[in-house]
């Protein structure tokens, strides 16, 4: 391009951004909205992908065929919802076998929830009211991103998470009401997972390396901290009805801030994880690419096939 | 690692009466396959009574570098909308 296209192009695109508009794939954008952009789906897209595995864990034990099927169709979801992602990134010229590759080579990253293990059936419960329930309070503005592919797949998993999220609630709510037994394993996985959940928001805005140029960009909307906020003020009145406590005992509100007080994740721990010690960082990649590795004879298969029938038929 | 299959993009028509719209995009080794995939990632919730796939190499697309001047036809042609005109008082059915 030449420098007057490329003016063109970024003054163009401010406009576009100032305008609150979407940014189409084939439009002119600054190097680094594509390269963040695709950082963001990526790890996205990963993150579904990678978080289909605590939750198939416990497919052949759910507790009914009911709950079975209900676990099913949402481990079916998050495959759905990588695919979503990747396909919205490929629009910004990365290809799909790129980013996986990245993954398997440990180059790109995934939701450090994903590498705590699934103990008990209550986590499937935990993680579907506090992970997609944090999920949720992270995704829905994302639903507004100034990136158009990435907002409409967006729209889309905010629609089909908030089943997760319900199935999940609905699952503490069984046990917290049933025996005694039953509600001690509810509790103890709230205790487990309420932390990691506050840590999904990311660390604090002050430490958080992307934050400010994506909110001029208009990819974020919010900062971590106000976001991890709301999920708090959101989820109190949530364990209250479930009669479950949430594990921090400087929980209180703060009516000068109309918002609770609360003790942030452990963010020490948080970068650990990040960096690959989390408790179950090599299992699950590991998995994934065992995983890739057995599928790799479908792959062929269907590539064979589809070449047969393109060639040409001789009488 | 292997070249990936082809990219096709996905239409659905979500009910009788609609057109197809584009919804997203996937790879499929063929046609056959796009469709079922197509059918599981993105009609699980009954979106659909219809899908197109369309290899997306097969598609032509404006560019938007020519927007402006692709479109500067239609733009001073204010005549083509019915409010462009004034309708006299009392005539009825227009």
């Amino acid at each position: 391009m030449y420098g007057n296209d490329v003016d063109a192009g970024a003054s163009s695109f401010d406009a576009l951004i100032a305008a609150d508009q979407r940014i189409e794939p084939r439009d002119w954008m600054p190097d680094g909205y594509r390269e963040t952009l695709i950082r963001q789906m990526a790890q996205h897209a990963h993150s579904e992908i990678i978080g289909m595995q605590p939750e198939a864990n416990w497919i052949t034990r759910a507790p009914t065929l009911k709950r079975k099927a209900i676990l099913l169709a949402k481990v079916q979801d998050e495959a759905g919802h990588g695919l979503y992602l990747y396909a919205a990134a490929e629009t910004l010229g990365a290809t799909r076998q790129t980013l996986y590759e990245l993954l398997l080579a440990g180059k790109q990253k995934y939701s450090s929830i994903f590498n705590y293990p699934t103990l008990t059936w209550a986590d499937i419960g935990a993680i579907g009211w506090l992970v997609d329930g944090a999920a949720i309070v992270n995704q829905v503005p994302l639903c507004r991103c100034s990136y158009g592919p990435y907002a409409r797949a967006m729209i889309r998993i905010c629609k089909e998470e908030s089943f997760h999220q319900r199935q999940g609630y609905e699952i503490l709510y069984t046990l917290s009401h049933g025996t005694p037994a039953q509600k001690a394993m509810a509790q103890d996985a709230v205790d487990r997972w309420w932390y990691p959940s506050l840590a999904m928001f990311g660390p604090p805005d002050t430490e958080s390396t992307h934050s400010e140029r994506s909110m001029a960009w208009k990819i974020k909307r919010f900062g971590n901290d106000e976001l991890r906020q709301r999920f708090v003020d959101m989820c109190v009145p949530q364990a209250a009805v479930l009669d479950l406590t949430i594990p921090d005992p400087a929980l209180r509100w703060n009516a000068d801030r109309g918002g609770y007080d609360f003790t942030p994740p452990d963010y020490a721990e948080l970068m650990a994880v990040v960096r690959g010690n989390g408790p179950c960082n090599r299992q699950r990649m590991a998995h994934r690419r065992q995983a890739y590795e057995d599928g790799a004879w479908v792959r062929e298969a269907a590539a064979a096939y589809a070449a047969k029938r393109r060639e040409p038929v001789h009488a | 690692m292997p070249e990936d299959s082809p990219l096709w993009e996905v239409f659905v028509r979500p009910r009788r009466g609609l057109a197809h719209s584009h919804v997203g995009s996937l790879h499929a080794p063929d046609a056959a396959m796009a469709l079922r995939n197509a059918r599981d990632l993105y009609t699980r919730r009954q979106e659909g009574v219809s899908i197109w796939v369309v290899p997306a190499a097969q598609i032509t697309a404006s560019s938007p570098d020519e927007k402006d001047a692709f479109f500067d036809p239609a733009a001073d042609k204010v005549y083509r909308h019915p409010t462009f005109y004034d309708v006299p008082e009392g005539a009825p059915h227009l």
